[in-house]
C-alpha cells in the first residue's frame, strides 16, 4: 500500500500528463491548419485575387474579386439585421424580461445557439428561396442573420448581468426612464463586451458555407444585386477545392488564407477588447 | 427658534418582501433642513425605510408598502405620483460610489439633462455650481471631460453627490454613504453633510453611531423593522428614553442581527463570513454585485459592525 500523500502525488503527476498532452495535441492541429493554410494560401494571394473575377477552368490567373465582395455584402447586412435585434433581444433578457416569457425566449435562444447552420439554411431555402423562384443574396444575408442573433442575444444578455444593480439603482434614483438608463448607462458601461460579442458573433457567420449553398448560391460573375444568386468564399472555396483544376485549388487556399485571418483576427481583436474594457 | 417645518411625515408605514414584514408600523416626521440619521444593527430595516422615500422597492416585484409617506402632504407611496418625477425631487447617494460611465461633466449632467434641452452656458454654470457645492470642483475642474471612474472613491462619492444635487433635489437620502469609504473621504464627506444641510433635507442611514452623532439633528433608532425611538440627536444619545436605545449605543454587538430573516441571531464576527441564509436572497437585490440573477450579496455588517463603537458615545 502506497502511502496517501505519494498517491495524491502520482495522481496529481498523471492528471497533469494528461491535461498537458490534450492541449498541446489540440495546439498542434491549429497550428498545422494555420501553417498549411498559409503557406499555400499565401502562393494564391496576388493582386489579380483581389481585383479579378474567377478564370474559366484549365486557366492560369484570375481572382475571386466577385466572392470577395459578395461575401462582405452580405456579412455587413446581415449584421445589419442582426445586431439590432440581438441588443433588443439580449437587453430584454437582462433588463426587462421576467417570468415565463422571458423563460422561453431564452429557452428558445439557447437551442437556436446551437442550431445546426444546414438546418438554419434549408429553412430559409423554404422560406425565401422556393417562393421567389431563384437564389439570392438577401436570402444568404438572412440566413447569416439568423445565425448571428442568438449569439448576440445571448452574449449581450451575460454581458449587461455583469453591470453592478447600484448602477441601474443610481440611474433609476435621478430619475432616469428605463431606456434613458439602458441606452446611455448600461450599453456604455458593458460597450466593450456587446462589441466583442457582435465582432465573435460576425466572424462565425462570415466562415458559414452550409446557409449559403441553400440561399445565396454561388456566382462566377460579380454580384449587381443581392436580389440574385451572390458569389461568396466559403462556397467558392468549396467547389473549388474539390475541382480538378490547379489554379482553382489554389484560388480555394487563397480563399482559405482570407476568411481563417480575418477571423482570427476578429477574435483577436474581440479578445484585446474584453481586456481593455475589465481594465 | 421656531420649530423647523415637516418635509417628510411618515405615517403607519410597513413594508413587505414577499410575505416577509421588513418595516412594521413607522411613524415620524423628517425636518426641512435639517440631518435625520437611521441607526440600529443590520438587517433592522434602515434601508428598507430609506428606499420608500423615493419608491426604489417598486423596481422588485413583490416588494411593496403600506401606510404613508406624505412630503409636504401628498402621499408618495400613492403610484399616481409618478416615480420619475418623485426622484428628480428625492436624490439618493448609494453605499457604494455609483460613477456613471461617462466623463466627470456629463455625470453631472446627467440629471439636468433627463429634465429637457439646456444651453450650453447654463448647463456648464450649473455642473460647476454643483461640484462646487459637493466641495469637488477644486480637484477637478482641469479635468472634467475624464471618466468618472478614474476618481478615487471618495472623490467619486462627492461626485455622485454632485450629480443629486445638480437638478436641486428636495430632499437627499444617503444610504451609508462612507461605509466603503476611508476616513479622510469620510471626514470630507461629513463636512460636506454639514454644508448640505438646511438646503436640503439630508436623511442618511449609517452604521456608524459616532457619524450618526456627528452629522445629525435628528436621530432616529430602528430594531427588527420598529421605529424604537426618535428624537433631538443629542438627547438620544446622551439621554435615551428607551431601554434597548440605551443598550443599543451602549454595547451594540449584544442587539445586532435580526434573527427574523437574516438566520442567525448573532452579528457575524470581523473576521467570519457575513451570515448568508437562502431566503435571504431575494430581500436585498441592491447588495448583490449584479443582476439579474445575483449571487446572494453578504449584509455589509462584518465591517460595519467592527466599526461600531462599543462604548458609551463622549458627550
Amino acid at each position: 500500500m502506497i502511502d496517501p500523500l505519494t498517491r495524491r502525488r502520482l495522481t496529481n503527476r498523471a492528471v497533469m500528463v494528461l491535461a498537458s498532452g490534450a492541449a498541446a495535441l489540440g495546439l498542434t492541429m491549429l497550428l498545422w491548419i494555420l501553417t498549411d493554410v498559409a503557406r499555400q494560401g499565401a502562393m494564391a494571394l496576388n493582386w489579380d485575387f483581389f481585383t479579378k473575377l474567377p478564370p474559366p477552368p484549365g486557366m492560369a490567373g484570375g481572382g475571386l474579386a466577385n466572392a470577395l465582395v459578395g461575401t462582405l455584402a452580405m456579412t455587413l447586412l446581415a449584421a445589419a439585421i442582426a445586431i439590432p435585434m440581438g441588443l433588443a433581444c439580449g437587453t430584454y433578457l437582462a433588463e426587462v424580461g421576467r417570468g415565463r416569457l422571458a423563460g422561453a425566449v431564452r429557452l428558445v435562444n439557447n437551442c437556436l445557439v446551437s442550431a445546426p447552420s444546414i438546418v438554419v439554411g434549408v429553412f430559409v431555402y423554404l422560406l425565401l428561396v422556393k417562393p421567389f423562384g431563384h437564389f439570392s443574396g438577401y436570402a444568404g444575408a438572412v440566413s447569416l442573420a439568423i445565425l448571428m442573433v442568438p449569439v448576440i442575444t445571448r452574449t449581450t444578455e451575460e454581458m449587461l448581468g455583469l453591470v453592478p444593480t447600484a448602477l441601474r439603482e443610481a440611474a433609476l434614483a435621478i430619475g432616469s426612464p428605463q431606456w434613458r438608463l439602458t441606452v446611455e448607462i448600461l450599453f456604455r458601461a458593458a460597450r466593450s463586451g456587446l462589441i466583442t460579442g457582435i465582432l465573435l458573433a460576425t466572424a462565425r457567420v462570415a466562415g458559414e458555407t452550409a446557409p449559403l449553398l441553400f440561399t445565396a448560391l454561388n456566382s462566377p460573375y460579380w454580384t449587381r444585386s443581392l436580389a440574385k444568386p451572390t458569389a461568396n468564399l466559403t462556397v467558392t472555396l468549396f467547389n473549388y477545392a474539390m475541382s480538378p483544376y490547379d489554379d482553382w485549388r489554389s484560388l480555394a487556399w487563397g480563399a482559405a488564407l482570407l476568411i481563417t485571418g480575418a477571423v482570427l483576427a476578429a477574435s483577436i481583436t474581440a479578445r484585446l477588447l474584453l481586456r481593455d474594457g475589465r481594465g | 427658534m421656531n420649530k423647523p417645518a415637516v418635509k417628510i411625515a411618515v405615517r403607519g408605514l410597513s413594508f413587505y418582501y414577499g410575505d416577509h414584514r421588513a418595516l412594521e408600523d413607522n411613524t415620524l416626521d423628517i425636518l426641512a433642513g435639517q440631518v435625520t440619521a437611521f441607526i440600529g444593527p443590520s438587517g433592522c430595516g434602515k434601508s428598507t425605510h430609506l428606499r420608500c422615500y423615493n419608491r426604489m422597492f417598486d423596481l422588485y416585484p413583490g416588494h411593496r408598502a403600506e401606510g404613508e409617506v406624505l412630503m409636504d402632504g401628498v402621499n408618495l407611496l400613492d403610484p399616481a405620483v409618478p416615480a420619475l418625477t418623485l426622484r428628480q425631487r428625492v436624490g439618493m447617494i448609494f453605499q457604494k460610489p455609483t460613477p456613471f460611465p461617462m466623463s466627470i461633466a456629463d455625470n453631472v449632467a446627467y440629471g439636468l439633462r433627463l429634465q429637457g434641452r439646456i444651453s450650453r452656458t447654463e448647463l456648464a454654470d450649473r455642473i460647476e455650481a454643483a461640484l462646487r457645492a459637493a466641495a469637488l470642483w477644486d480637484e477637478v475642474a482641469d479635468k472634467l471631460t475624464e471618466p468618472g471612474t478614474a476618481l478615487s472613491g471618495g472623490q467619486q462619492q462627492r461626485l455622485c453627490i454632485a450629480r443629486a444635487i445638480a437638478v436641486e433635489p428636495e430632499v437627499l437620502l444617503m444610504d451609508e454613504p462612507c461605509s466603503a469609504l476611508d476616513p479622510i473621504a469620510t471626514a470630507k464627506i461629513e463636512e460636506l453633510i454639514d454644508q448640505l444641510r438646511g438646503r436640503y433635507t439630508v436623511v442618511i442611514v449609517t452604521h456608524n453611531m459616532q457619524q450618526a452623532s456627528r452629522v445629525s439633528d435628528q436621530t432616529a433608532f430602528m430594531y427588527l423593522g420598529r421605529l424604537i425611538e426618535v428624537g433631538p440627536t443629542d438627547q438620544l444619545f446622551q439621554n435615551p428614553r428607551r431601554k434597548e436605545t440605551d443598550e443599543y449605543i451602549t454595547r451594540p454587538v449584544r442587539l445586532a442581527g435580526n434573527a427574523g430573516h437574516r438566520g442567525g441571531a448573532h452579528p457575524p464576527l470581523p473576521h467570519s463570513p457575513p451570515a448568508r441564509s437562502p431566503s435571504a436572497q431575494p430581500l436585498r437585490p441592491w447588495d448583490s454585485a449584479a443582476a439579474p440573477t445575483p449571487p446572494p450579496g453578504g449584509p455589509p455588517s462584518a465591517q460595519a459592525a467592527a466599526a461600531c463603537p462599543r462604548r458609551r458615545l463622549p458627550a
